[in-house]
């Protein structure tokens, strides 16, 4: 187990270092996921009242598509330099790989969450502070559910030729329980009366895809990855 | 856990890619001490046999044997003992020398990854840039350091594919001298090249690969130029498959 976790942490610093040289992915996922608030917010908010219930479909909406960017890109380069190959002579369970390719998409996506909520907040008038705990809850919950599938799709898809349109195609229909639960916990915590019973139902729900697709991908990871 | 072997059994190996058969019952034994050199034309299939005994692709029939231990059953343990260096070079562009060696290390849980990524930097001869990033690398000095990833965890058994490409003379000698300290260390060496120069004299066993199948190459004592020529040539005409490789030196 400590092998395990030893060598997920060392590809997470791994990828993390490249991107912090790079900053190729970040910027591109965080203008993206930015745009497209931008985007939803002239179409929805007339007058200075935003649709009810907007603000958290178009915070996953953008964290979906933002992070389908940031999985394609993380993968298009371990398939441009091939070192996914190398990394899959490591003496460890490949399934340590995998971890570690999630734990680095987490903290992308992380980042880019951190800029979208201040923006839900302010364009969609949205309460994102009225209950923060139970709102990174839903927010970490769904994006873990969400990048365990992306994760293991984007590894799956680097030697296919036309992957960049796999990916969404394949992706989205797995994820959108995910999505789903994530939008309705999120409108239920960000309505101007926080509902944190329907929160916990849905944080909840969220916890058990996680477990779900977490354990899935692990299982699935090695015989996928042998050629 | 580790293991060791002194052996790699090569038994009746095809694999295809959909329709397409990349080898044909393939058969090789190499022992340890031995440097076998992987020739053929283009698409012959040196690369997927390579990739096939670097665990990294499954035969499609027939087996790979490291000892006696089978491929399929080694796992983890396997992989601590083989080295790949192949055409593409496995190293992060955006890292520098000593980052990338660094990384390598630590994946592969060596002890005082420090002191040894030093040491191989200096190997490489690389220590003066340890700390500049790869992309600013020429060719032969990313294919030095990539050996030096390759080689960062001793491996038993080193898989190179091309290995002097990019490497100017003085670099392929240092190389050619570096392969022969790995025979004395009784590890196995198989590279795939088409420098047959640099690789005259330098192998224990040749197989020339064709189209996937392997071919009988003479035991005569032309020189390794004329040989692989004489057994491409001969394949042209229908030629009965080799049950394994050719001794590679001649005789003196």
């Amino acid at each position: 187990m400590r092998q395990f976790l030893r060598v997920a942490w060392v590809v997470m610093r791994k990828d993390l270092t490249v991107e912090m040289r790079s900053r190729e992915i970040v910027y591109t996922t965080v203008f993206f996921a930015a745009s497209c608030v931008l985007v939803f917010a002239f179409a929805l908010v007339r007058e200075g009242r935003p649709l009810e219930d907007a603000a958290a479909g178009i915070l996953w909406i953008s964290i979906a598509f933002a992070g389908t960017l940031g999985l394609g890109r993380t993968f298009e380069r371990e398939r441009h330099t091939e070192t996914l190959r190398a990394l899959m002579l490591a003496p460890s369970d490949r399934p340590a790989i995998y971890v570690g390719k999630l734990l680095g998409i987490l903290a992308l996506l992380a980042v880019v969450e951190a800029v979208l909520l201040p923006m839900i907040g302010v364009l969609f008038h949205a309460p994102v502070m009225a209950s923060p705990g139970w709102l990174l809850a839903l927010l970490f919950t769904g994006t873990v559910g969400f990048a365990s599938v992306g994760t293991l799709f984007a590894a799956m898809l680097v030697r296919a030729r036309s992957r960049d349109v796999l990916l969404p195609v394949l992706l989205y229909p797995i994820t959108i329980p995910v999505i789903i639960a994530g939008v309705r916990g999120t409108a239920a915590i960000l309505q101007s009366a926080p509902d944190e019973p329907m929160a916990r139902f849905w944080a909840a729900l969220l916890l058990f895809f996680d477990v779900v697709f977490v354990t899935l991908s692990l299982w699935t990871f090695e015989p996928l990855m042998t050629e | 856990m580790s293991f060791d072997f002194d052996r790699l059994v090569v038994d009746d190996v095809s694999r295809n890619f959909g329709r397409r058969r990349a080898l044909t019952r393939v058969s090789l034994t190499c022992v340890g001490g031995e440097i076998v050199g992987l020739l053929g034309p283009n698409g012959a299939g040196k690369s997927t046999l390579l990739a096939i005994l670097s665990t990294l692709l499954a035969p499609s029939s027939g087996s790979v044997r490291y000892g006696t231990i089978d491929a399929r059953t080694a796992g983890p343990a396997l992989r601590s003992r083989l080295g790949l260096l192949g055409h593409d070079l496995y190293l992060y562009p955006e890292l520098t020398a000593r980052e990338n060696l660094e990384f390598f290390a630590r994946l592969y849980g060596l002890p005082g990854p420090r002191d040894r990524v030093t040491q191989a930097l200096a190997h490489a001869g690389l220590a003066e840039r340890a700390d500049d990033v790869v992309s600013g690398f020429s060719r032969g000095m990313r294919q030095r350091l990539a050996l030096e990833r390759a080689l960062l965890h001793a491996p038993r058994l080193l898989l190179l594919d091309e290995p002097f490409t990019g490497l100017d003379d003085a670099s392929g000698q240092a190389l050619v001298a570096r392969l022969r300290g790995l025979r004395r260390d009784s590890a196995i060496v198989v590279v795939a090249t088409h420098d047959l120069d640099l690789a005259e004299g330098l192998l224990d066993k040749v197989a020339v690969l064709r189209d996937g199948r392997l071919l009988p190459v003479s035991d005569s004592t032309a020189s390794l130029r004329d040989r692989y020529r004489e057994t491409i040539l001969a394949s042209a005409s229908p030629a009965a498959v080799s049950p394994d490789a050719a001794p590679a030196r001649r005789p003196s």
